[in-house]
């Protein structure tokens, strides 16, 4: 494609918001260098202390592996439900990215209420078997089977939807040149799926580097958690702030090989939108092991965790405990995670569009830049945000508005990254013949680009709402005062270990956001 | 499931349908904005605003009680204890709170250290045992929490545990110990313990300790809920943790406190906190919280439905609870244990904090 200059009035519609918005995602960025300008040497100096660079060396490996093992689920899960003949396909459609709904600190409560030193599986194999030690969750391995289950789905959707628009005239072709099936897959279809791979990687490496509560839980120190007791135990902002910013270096590091390796991945795709679904390949004698690939996964990743949560549910209203009245926090929840979702892929849209229609240096750093606070843990994007909320814009501070900013400045990516992918479906000759036709610029907007992104916009709102549904750190600081979401509510009953009734509000964080993740997939589904 | 059916194939179209009502959206978003800018303008003088470190399932109907009895509306802003205080600190003279009412004073001693704590009046101060109080008067205690030693029933009785902290670290507790070294009671414990035995002692027993393998836990409750699973067979935690176990999960739950008898810095008793915020021009109505939570009743709900010991006279205590004098306590003031700092770089040297 070719780069086009930008005319005036795409300046104004597209250019400055997104250097706008750009700008307001940096917010963070210049608290940190004003928080740690404050510091002394004695916390600089801890950046070459070996314990520090250990504990990055520990963060990269554990990211390094939960990625692989992501991809290694991922992969051969997109491609059954999307280009093979397996049965129930839809519903593993729709199961299958469900764990990213599940909030992490829950997620590995549960797994230690399951797999621990003395949870439920040991005493019933010491009962039955008389096994009397499980090897040991705690440490790497939990943290890397936690973060696994639960970021995956970043990666399977993504290459899902990469499947699902692969040219079929390439793969025909190389059938036709006595390829099969498999040796088509790995020669024609893989380098087309690679930039996916790439992206959802991004999402999942971000995720670990930012994740407090797996890691907390399964007590594996990461930088994060570092991060963490740095406020934790000496309230030192300064120290938090050095070591947050390697957090970001880290973060453009993994940018910049993302971007090294994409440019080296083959990006060709056949210049016409093709309408044509991709053929569906039979699975013959493989639909057994098949099958039962899938159907473990969601019983490990979705039945497992969900039957555990109704089973403490049910335990606690048993036991007489209240669950108390969810209806506010319940609707506050999904007012605040929708009116996100929204103002997100508002601002999303020209980010998106600049950086497929006129990518150049500019718009190229400006969707970069983007992910810059996507790696930062939710305390430290709230601290700054209560800094400059309260002190600058005070009549905004803690206030729904600026929560919702709060949303933008963590979650934005998910958002550009979906629009991104669907636009890029969209030949821009469409376009451009619609406007030699005479039609406005808006209109062609209406009448050509909205309808052919939809489905980005739909993914979009899906991801960013159910990620701002289990966001703790920064709604506990700066909701307006007293607003409750279920989020709060499962955190408040776990501090206290309420856990019966910290049970239901989690539930429902995982059914409510269930639905437009089930949406979204489902929509993609009934084209094939 | 034909009705499933209808839900999938309709919803997408509503969805879809939501699209088109953006702009009504967006009208509502910015009606929720002005809302909140109105609501933040006025400010009655019979409201408080308080940031509470403390959760609203332990705290929440002591608030509740005291709105009824005085009328003055009470909004709270739950949270960590240190993420608040780092808020309080990054919002300094700007912030919207009246009170803040901490799990342990280190909180309260971090936002005092930057003079953004006002003065307690002496009446107030005179209430509760002079221990418990900042000696520069600028929080106060509110409820009592012991160290102690939870232990597991099933495995050991109290005979067979040591009459100090000193006991652990033999080699018969090897894998055995479980404790959560981020958890501020416990570094509190410590920095008692330097001032007690001093530096160096301090660090053997560490060192001991960590010979014998303990295991980390995130913070007081996973500890105890450790020991009764015999995941470990004792913990080092506050006394009033194991109390919500057993009236969660009843009389059979597998762990017990244990109260080390030889006194010494594993008897300290600890305390939740609460100091008026320097730039509130709300004092009268926040010094009226806190006489509040200072009162027979609010007392006496800490005693009954939290199993805190009460920092006032004459509180009955449950029958389960031994007498906080009965407690082999040590007589140190809490206002002398408020350099953590010095614990934790003492947790980093010897790696038990990352």
């Amino acid at each position: 494609m070719k780069t086009k200059r930008p005319s005036l009035k795409s300046v104004f519609v597209l250019w400055i918001p997104s250097i706008l918005i750009t700008l307001g995602i940096l917010l963070p960025l210049i608290y940190l260098v004003i928080r740690a300008y404050d510091a002394n040497i004695d916390a600089w100096s801890l950046l070459l202390k070996s314990s520090t660079i250990k504990t990055l060396g520990r963060t990269v490996w554990l990211a390094v592996w939960v990625t692989l093992f992501s991809i290694l689920v991922a992969l051969p899960l997109a491609w059954l439900t999307t280009r093979s003949d397996i049965p129930f396909k839809r519903m593993w459609a729709i199961l299958t990215p469900l764990p990213l709904v599940i909030p992490s600190y829950v997620g590995a409560y549960l797994l230690v209420s399951m797999l621990g030193p003395r949870g439920m599986v040991q005493q019933w194999l010491e009962g039955s078997l008389g096994i009397s030690r499980l090897p040991e969750i705690y440490g790497f391995p939990g943290a890397l089977y936690i973060l696994t289950v639960l970021s995956f789905p970043f990666i399977l959707l993504s290459i899902r939807s990469s499947l699902q628009r692969v040219d079929p005239s390439l793969e025909e072709a190389s059938r036709s040149l006595g390829n099969n099936a498999w040796q088509t897959f790995w020669k024609v279809i893989f380098p087309q799926l690679k930039p996916a791979i790439l992206t959802g990687s991004l999402l999942v490496v971000l995720y670990v580097l930012r994740d407090f509560g797996a890691v907390s839980i399964m007590r594996y120190n990461t930088f994060t958690r570092v991060i963490y007791i740095q406020y934790q135990s000496s309230f030192d902002r300064s120290t938090a702030a050095i070591l947050s910013l390697v957090l970001v270096s880290l973060t453009i590091i993994i940018l910049i090989i993302k971007q090294v390796s994409q440019n080296r991945a083959i990006i060709e795709r056949s210049d016409s939108k093709n309408t044509r679904p991709p053929p569906i390949i039979p699975l013959g004698k493989w639909r057994w092991p098949a099958l039962i690939f899938c159907s473990s996964i969601v019983i490990v990743t979705l039945i497992i965790p969900g039957s555990n949560l109704i089973y403490w549910v049910l335990r606690g209203v048993q036991a007489g405990e209240k669950i108390g009245n969810l209806w506010e926090a319940t609707q506050n929840s999904i007012l605040a995670s929708g009116l996100a979702a929204v103002l997100i892929l508002i601002a999303a849209i020209p980010i998106a569009i600049i950086s497929v229609r006129y990518p150049n240096k500019l718009s190229g750093m400006i969707e970069r830049t983007t992910y810059l606070s996507f790696a930062l843990p939710g305390i430290v994007v709230a601290l700054a945000l209560v800094f400059f909320g309260s002190n600058y814009v005070s009549a905004l501070y803690q206030s729904l508005p600026l929560l919702l900013f709060a949303y933008l400045v963590l979650f934005l990516p998910e958002a550009v990254g979906s629009v991104k992918t669907s636009l890029q479906q969209i030949n821009p000759n469409l376009e451009e013949a619609a406007r030699s036709l005479g039609s406005q610029p808006f209109r062609v907007f209406q009448k050509i680009t909205f309808p052919l992104v939809r489905p980005g916009l739909v993914a979009g709102f899906g991801l960013v709402f159910l990620t701002t549904m289990k966001e703790l750190s920064a709604t506990l600081i700066l909701s307006p005062i007293g607003y409750k979401t279920l989020a709060i509510g499962v955190w408040d009953a776990v501090s206290e270990a309420f856990f019966a009734r910290a049970a239901a509000p989690a539930l429902l964080i995982i059914l409510i956001s269930s639905v437009p993740l089930a949406l979204m997939t489902f929509r993609k589904e009934r084209k094939y | 499931m034909k009705y499933l059916y209808v839900i999938f194939t309709k919803l997408p179209k509503t969805l879809r349908n939501s699209f088109k009502i953006f702009p009504l959206l967006l009208i509502f978003t910015f009606q929720v904005f002005l809302s909140s800018c109105v609501s933040n303008d006025i400010e009655t003088q019979e409201s408080l605003i308080i940031y509470s470190g403390r959760s609203e399932s332990l705290v929440g109907p002591i608030i509740e009680s005291f709105i009824e009895s005085t009328g003055i509306q009470v909004d709270v802003r739950y949270g960590g204890t240190a993420e608040l205080a780092a808020t309080l600190l990054e919002e300094g003279d700007s912030s919207p709170a009246d009170l803040f009412f901490a799990q342990d004073p280190g909180g309260l001693g971090a936002v005092a250290e930057q003079g953004m704590l006002s003065a307690l009046p002496e009446d107030m101060l005179s209430l509760v045992d002079p221990r418990f109080i900042d000696p520069s008067g600028n929080w106060v205690g509110i409820s009592g929490r012991a160290r102690v030693i939870v232990y597991n029933t099933d495995t050991l009785s109290p005979e067979d545990l040591p009459t100090d902290l000193q006991g652990f670290t033999d080699p018969k507790w090897k894998g055995k110990i479980g404790l959560p070294p981020t958890n501020t009671s416990f570094q509190t414990m410590l920095t008692g313990m330097r001032e007690i035995w001093g530096e160096a002692e301090t660090k053997l027993w560490l060192e001991g300790i960590l010979e014998n393998d303990p295991v980390y836990y995130e913070k007081n409750t996973p500890t105890v809920a450790a020991v009764a699973a015999g995941e470990v067979e004792v913990g080092f935690v506050n006394h009033y943790y194991l109390y919500r176990f057993l009236a969660e999960e009843g009389e059979s739950f597998s762990a017990r406190n244990y109260f080390l008898p030889s006194g010494g810095p594993g008897s300290l008793i600890l305390v939740s906190a609460i100091g008026v915020i320097e730039s509130s021009d709300n004092f009268e109505n926040a010094e009226k919280f806190i006489q509040f939570l200072l009162s027979n009743e609010a007392q006496q709900y800490f005693a009954n439905e939290t199993f805190e010991y009460p920092l006032i006279e004459g509180i009955s205590i449950p029958a389960n609870l031994p007498p906080i004098e009965n407690l082999n306590s040590v007589n140190i003031s809490l206002g002398d244990l408020v350099d953590l700092d010095g614990t934790i770089k003492m947790l980093q040297e010897v790696e038990m904090l990352p």
